[in-house]
């Protein structure tokens, strides 16, 4: 088993799994990461979302073997103090229900918020129906994204 | 609400001190079922939760009830603070730990919560600022009445104060006063407040604990799989290749199939594709859907079980001017909660502990005892976060799961379902075929109702909700309970979540056999339900209803009455040509008596009408060779952000009792916008969930 070097939330880790483990189950069972949720295992609810190398992925289907040398960022490294703008956000919409789903939820608005500094609602459309909720938090999950837009001052 | 409450039950609120710690006060509240105000004869002392107040003026409140995302963790302290006059920053709030007896029932459900512990949670806070008022009044030397409290202090008429911390251990060598004056609501400042959850910023920076995300020492992962029908059984298995796989630990035998016990949740699960196994599937091997469905329709040519009735419908029927009939398809449908089912289990020779999501801790511990042969007081349940509920965790085959293999192994584990697992044993809302009969006289209004429901399960969640609101001189509901051999359970609003659907599609039906508008119709017949009248009538009007449309758009509206709230919808709708519905808006009306919280109100009626609408517009569980044919969120589909319709809640200011928040709101969603649709294009959908081939 070759060890498999990557670096998480600015943090270097070096694991030894087999290597068509699934990042996720890195996060959660090596590496005791238990933001990232898991939800199908088939890239189909989006809870697991993280970002890797700034992009948001699916790590229930993203191999550990393809992380190599990789930077990830998880819901516990998005700020060291819940200060990030969407965390802020999150909190004054009060957007969580029961709350699994909302690691995933936050981090792939910080995906889109890198990309799109103030998306329209067709942008978060697209970016955002990856990601279920089955609460139904998805009119607040839209206002704290244009929130944290707005209060990062981000341009259209 | 200035009346004073009598307190003779001195013997129920207790007051004690912890050394140096402060205040405690331990209070009643009535188990599910039991009527409010029925504390006041309790006939002993039964503590069943905790106010604390420490000398730094914290004030901590023990919540028994599970928190699913209802805010319930937040919702019932603050009940307590409101009469208590704390300072909403000091309170703090911590999840009861199992007890057989302690608390009641810490079952959460039915949307109890709040209108099960609302008289009670204010008689406590009231009782502990009157202690805090006693403890200052003889600290200053004064008369009481020259004291208030306010905002975490005790004020005196000079000016002079004392902090809730500063007082806390005194005021608990206090008597507790023999009657309470509860707060007037004009004067009431956190509730009715739009206070933010207070697990809520755990849930934003991953540090929120849901019942997988628990590691103890020592601790493996668990996968067990199961046979695909339900009721079938392990005849042999081969392990062989599981065990050799790297990271495999063990592989057991257990109840509900074969454990594979892994270093990581990953390899459990790859153990488990590894395994042979040969089942005996039981009597159940050649069940599908579609012989359920016969089935129903058999059963449902003779007369069943009386559920209720007033006059004689049957007769009736006879001399109507018109007879209406319909037939109403409910399906089985899964909760899918986001996290799926799991919990760890860690059994000792002697006494076990359990970390759980769950809706119910104490039936976790009674089927734990069972299983290990336990005294109750050797089983411990910590209550975690749940990501989901919708009834679903009201069982506990989940946590036996963990239970055996614990016990198998000698370690503690962990046991995760996979998704597929979850979707495939789920306890699912009934499947149900309605047999509805109206007879309409020459004024168009109703003189015979007849409802026949067939469906699996208890007769709660079959007939539950099927008695019509409306003043209707003879009605009739009859039933026929069938085993079909799937587990069925309480579903997210449950009986009414079908029977609402049927009840409230077919009223419409008669209001448009009668030729007179349907929200007038129900409203006319509404006339002795003044609460479901007040809501359909607000519904109606913010909706803005009989004003002209958009071509092609059409208005539906439904009102149902369910957990103690009342609430109606109106749906604007249009339908394209392919058949896909297209919702423009919803309107709801609600009146839950007081509201606590209206943001959670919002937000609690917003997902309960997103959680119907997946299920009205998207899913059915069906069967074949007696296996749940869905498997995952790609055939089992939820609705997404981008599907999300505007949704417009208007709160009814009221002064009828305290309903449930949780629920309610799902009901009217299914006939609101089937009537909807029938309003935009003349078709009446009477089986769920809506294909768009049904409407092109």
């Amino acid at each position: 088993m070759t060890p498999i070097t990557l670096t998480v939330n600015g943090k270097k880790h070096t694991v030894e799994v087999s290597p068509d483990t699934p990042l996720l189950w890195v996060l959660r069972d090596t590496l005791g990461l238990t933001g990232t949720k898991y939800g199908c295992g088939v890239a189909q609810c989006g809870s697991c979302t993280v970002l890797l190398n700034g992009d948001a992925i699916r790590s229930c289907v993203t191999t550990i073997a393809d992380c190599q040398e990789k930077s990830v960022t998880t819901i516990e490294g998005l700020s060291a103090d819940s200060t990030h703008a969407l965390q802020k956000a999150w909190i004054e919409d009060d957007v969580p229900q029961c709350g699994y789903c909302q690691s995933g939820q936050i981090m792939a608005a910080a995906a889109l918020l890198a990309t799109h500094p103030r998306p329209t609602d067709q942008q978060i459309d697209d970016a955002m129906q990856g990601i279920l909720c089955r609460c139904g938090t998805y009119p607040r999950i839209r206002r704290a994204i244009h929130r944290a837009a707005a209060q990062k001052g981000g341009k259209s | 609400m200035n009346t004073p409450t009598n307190l003779t039950r001195r013997d129920f609120i207790k007051v004690s001190s912890v050394a140096g710690a402060g205040l405690v006060l331990s209070f009643y509240l009535p188990s599910k079922g039991e009527p409010l105000g029925a504390a006041a004869a309790a006939p002993a002392f039964a503590p069943n939760a905790w106010l604390t107040i420490d000398t730094n003026g914290i004030v901590t409140i023990t919540v028994a009830r599970s928190e699913m995302g209802q805010g319930v963790l937040t919702s019932m302290p603050m009940i307590v603070a409101e009469e208590l006059e704390a300072d909403w920053k000091n309170v703090r709030v911590i999840q009861a730990i199992s007890h057989p007896t302690k608390y009641g029932s810490m079952s959460t459900g039915g949307s109890f919560s709040v209108r099960g512990s609302w008289q009670n949670l204010r008689n406590a806070g009231a009782a502990a600022r009157e202690l805090l008022i006693a403890a200052a009044a003889q600290t200053w030397g004064t008369e009481t009445s020259a004291c208030r409290a306010e905002n975490g202090t005790i004020i005196h008429t000079s000016g002079k104060k004392l902090s809730y911390g500063e007082l806390a251990s005194k005021a608990a060598t206090m008597r507790v006063p023999t009657s309470l004056k509860l707060k007037d609501p004009k004067d009431f400042k956190i509730l009715g407040k739009r206070l933010r959850k207070l697990d809520t910023p755990s849930k934003v920076n991953g540090s929120a604990k849901f019942g997988s995300d628990i590691r103890v020492p020592g601790m493996l992962f668990a996968s067990v799989e199961r046979c695909p029908v339900f009721g079938g059984k392990v005849t042999s298995f081969d392990a062989a290749k599981a065990k050799a796989l790297q990271g495999v630990r063990d592989v057991v035998q257990i109840d509900s199939g074969i454990a594979v016990v892994a270093t990581s949740t990953w390899a459990a699960f790859q153990g488990r594709k590894a395994l042979t196994v040969q089942w005996n599937e039981g009597q159940f091997a050649g069940q599908n859907s579609a012989a359920i469905w016969k089935s129903f329709e058999e059963a449902a040519k003779s007369k069943g079980s009386i559920e209720d009735y007033a006059g004689s419908a049957e007769n009736a029927l006879t001399s109507a001017a018109k007879k209406v009939e319909a037939i109403y398809y409910a399906p089985l449908i899964a909760h899918a909660t986001m996290e799926p089912m799991n919990c760890v289990a860690d059994v000792r020779s002697d006494r076990c502990e359990i970390w759980v999501p769950t809706q119910s801790p104490q039936q976790v511990a009674g089927e734990a005892a069972r299983i290990l042969g336990f005294p109750l007081d050797k089983v411990r349940v910590n209550t975690t976060l749940l990501g989901g509920g919708f009834g679903r965790r009201l069982q506990t085959d989940y946590s036996s799961d963990a239970v055996r293999v614990s016990k198998a192994i000698g370690a503690p584990v962990s046991v995760v379902w996979t998704r597929e697992d979850d979707m495939q044993h789920d306890w699912y809302r009934p499947c149900t075929y309605n047999v509805l009969t109206g007879g309409i006289g020459k004024d168009g209004w109703p003189v015979a109702w007849l409802h026949r429901v067939v469906g699996p399960g208890s007769r709660g969640l079959v007939v539950g909700g099927s008695t019509p609101p409306y003043a209707l001189p003879n009605f009739q509901i009859d039933s026929h309970i069938k085993d079909i051999g799937v587990p069925i359970g309480a579903w997210r609003s449950v009986g009414p979540s079908q029977n609402g659907f049927v009840v409230e599609s077919f009223i419409d039906e008669l209001a448009y056999a009668a030729k007179k508008d349907p929200f007038e119709y129900r409203r006319h017949l509404l006339a002795g339900s003044a609460r479901l009248r007040r809501a359909l009538e607000v519904a109606a009007e913010k909706a803005g209803w009989g004003k002209p449309l958009p071509a092609g758009v059409g208005r539906g509206i439904a009102a149902v009455e369910s957990f103690g709230s009342a609430v109606a919808e109106v749906f604007e709708v249009s339908v394209e040509k392919s058949g896909k519905v297209k919702i423009h808006r919803i309107v709801a009306a609600v009146d839950c008596g007081p509201v606590v919280n209206p943001d959670t109100l919002e937000a609690q009626v917003e997902g309960g009408i997103v959680y119907s609408l997946s299920a009205v517009l998207k899913d059915e569980i069906t069967i074949a060779r007696g296996r749940v044919e869905q498997n995952n969120f790609d055939d089992y589909r939820i609705l997404t952000i981008d599907e999300m319709p505007k949704v417009e809640t208007h709160i009814i200011p009221s002064t009828e009792s305290v309903g449930g928040i949780g629920e309610p709101g799902l009901p009217p969603v299914a006939p609101a916008l089937c009537n909807a649709i029938f309003a935009a294009t003349g078709k009446r959908i009477r089986r769920l969930p809506i294909r768009p081939a049904d409407l092109q």
